[in-house]
């Protein structure tokens, strides 16, 4: 059995996700190759090789591929398909738009977000907002998965893989116009090891920045919302943690000023350590928080930052 | 032109999903079920591309055909649809809760039978959570897709979508025919008004079976169980952000 890991990446560097997404690989086979899709992805390539457990490495470029439209990552992959028996992407932005097109082409039902592989063929994913946990056997000859990646540990370092280049294709279906990143110099949400996030108590976007970023920046975190703080305009749409937005599971998570609702749990009540602050001493948060502050952030987020030196 | 909406009806997201003792699913019984919450900013989307309302032309859509798949009460959610503004339904009946492959098929023939120039649907179910059947649809048509919309505007016969990517947004063109699957944010989905629900009660809705479409539908994965996710031990309350400190410091959280 061969696997195929399609890597995550920034053009530059090789995401975290894609070593998680190696683990789980690995956990099917031992032979384990990874592309890297892009424009200019050579740097990305050679970092992908250095994963330990890798056996080699397919680099496809060409134009449109460096945006990762779905119509030309699936043209690039299927093709690919005919030495491998399943295909992994971790369950990025990315992998969700085109795995489940690369597995309509192959005629196989793709398996989205698992967080375990029971063995070959069986897999669990979490179904309603994490409300519960599947089971799932599948039948296909070939398997397209996408994967969680706070629930696998990253792959080490340490291979030494060969890097072989492969046809890239631009299907022509859809053109990229452009693209607006949000900058930030703190830690990639999906992997950071503290997340403090801000919900709709905190009023504004000015007050948004003015709490939860020196809070977040003091203890070296990523920043998070809840989806009521971003329909409000007090955080950009990808600060979004939930059933919709991103799963996290850092070692700590500080919820400022949100209630907890079903789907905001769903994308942290994996983390290690949660930390709630809410005036509302009945608020949903409360029942899977490690540590619980009841009162208002205005006075304790200052002391929590001054409690911390 | 005509949009194609596939709406589907979910537990209502305001209900805490049950799983049954036997381990076989989660409890549905006498539980409240609504439509999608995607799928109604996707008909909402249709109904303003109908209307010419915002930054949308008048009489960019002339024609909204929604369409479900499922158990008989899914009427229920199709009417919901006609009520906000669609103008006719169609539901596949089907008591088996298929995959999103067998799902994609169905809409597929869908799609060749009453060849819409866009297929407006939800990003993801919030039941299976799967977030897959447009992708599936899109390539199965070999049509263009456009996933997690923010933004979305007809014109000159293409559709440009901004979309929510990790990171920040994505903008996108592509000609027609294309499928688009709405995120959160694209719009805020009205409510239907009393004479419009009575409305609604008029228009029509064609019902039909999985097998008037002769596609294979049959289950690629077997559901070997389904459990209760580990449940948090109680957390304690402290008393100022000091002693939370300290306890943080003692589990080596920081």
């Amino acid at each position: 059995m061969a696997v195929l890991v399609i890597a995550d990446h920034d053009a530059t560097h090789v995401r975290d996700t894609t070593h998680k997404t190696v683990t789980a690989a690995l956990a099917l086979s031992p032979d384990v190759d990874v592309l890297v899709v892009g424009q200019g992805s050579k740097g990305v390539a050679d970092a992908a090789a250095r994963i330990a457990g890798v056996r080699k490495v397919l680099l496809a470029e060409s134009g449109e591929l460096g945006h990762t439209l779905a119509e030309a990552v699936t043209a690039t992959v299927v093709p690919l398909m005919v030495g491998y028996d399943a295909v992994l992407s971790p369950a990025t932005m990315d992998g969700k738009n085109f795995m489940p097109r690369i597995a309509a082409r192959l005629d196989v039902a793709p398996i989205s977000d698992i967080v375990e592989v029971v063995s070959g063929d069986t897999f669990i994913r979490p179904i309603y907002a994490g409300n519960a946990l599947e089971t799932v056997q599948s039948s296909d000859g070939k398997k397209v998965i996408t994967v969680r990646p706070t629930a696998f540990t990253p792959a080490d370092e340490g291979g030494s893989a060969s890097v072989e280049t492969v046809t890239g294709t631009d299907a022509g279906k859809a053109g990229f116009v452009g693209e607006e990143l949000v900058k930030s110099d703190r830690p990639e949400l999906g992997a950071a090891k503290i997340v403090v996030s801000g919900g709709r108590a905190l009023g504004s976007a000015e007050e948004f920045h003015a709490v939860i970023e020196p809070l977040a920046d003091r203890l070296g975190a990523a920043v998070g919302a809840s989806r009521a703080a971003v329909d409000a305009g007090y955080a950009p749409n990808d600060y979004q943690v939930g059933q919709t937005g991103k799963v996290v599971a850092p070692g700590l998570y500080i919820a400022v000023g949100i209630s907890g609702a079903i789907q905001h749990l769903a994308g942290m009540k994996d983390s290690k350590v949660i930390v709630a602050i809410n005036k509302d001493a009945d608020a949903p948060i409360f029942q899977v928080a490690d540590y619980g502050i009841v009162g208002d952030y205005k006075t304790i987020v200052p002391e929590l930052m001054a409690a911390l030196g | 032109m005509k949009v194609l909406v596939p709406v589907k009806r979910v537990i209502d997201y305001n209900v805490k999903a049950r799983v049954k003792a036997d381990q076989t699913g989660v409890d549905l019984a006498n539980v409240k079920m609504s439509m999608n919450p995607f799928d109604e900013i996707a008909v909402e989307e249709a109904v303003r591309l109908k209307e010419g309302k915002e930054h949308h032309a008048a009489g960019t859509v002339d024609e909204i055909v929604v369409v479900s798949i499922g158990v008989q009460q899914a009427q229920e959610t199709i009417r919901t649809a006609l009520a906000m503004g669609a103008d006719r339904g169609i539901l596949i009946q089907s008591d088996a809760d298929l995959e999103p492959l067998a799902v994609a098929k169905l809409l597929a023939a869908v799609v060749a039978e009453e060849k819409p120039d866009l297929v407006l649907m939800g990003k993801q179910s919030i039941d299976g959570d799967n977030n897959a059947v447009g992708q599936m649809l899109a390539a199965l048509l070999d049509w263009p897709q456009a996933t997690f919309a923010a933004k979305i505007e007809i014109a000159d016969g293409r559709a440009t979508v901004t979309r929510e990517v990790d990171g920040g947004n994505q903008t996108l063109s592509a000609a027609l025919p294309a499928v688009i699957t709405v995120d959160l944010r694209l719009n805020t989905p009205r409510y239907a008004s009393l004479p419009n629900i009575m409305k609604a009660k008029k228009k029509e809705i064609a019902m039909k079976a999985v097998a008037d479409y002769g596609v294979d539908t049959a289950s690629r994965l077997t559901v070997l169980k389904v459990t209760a996710p580990p449940v948090r031990s109680a957390g304690i309350k402290v008393a100022d952000a000091a002693e939370l400190v300290s306890k943080l410091k003692t589990v080596g959280a920081l």
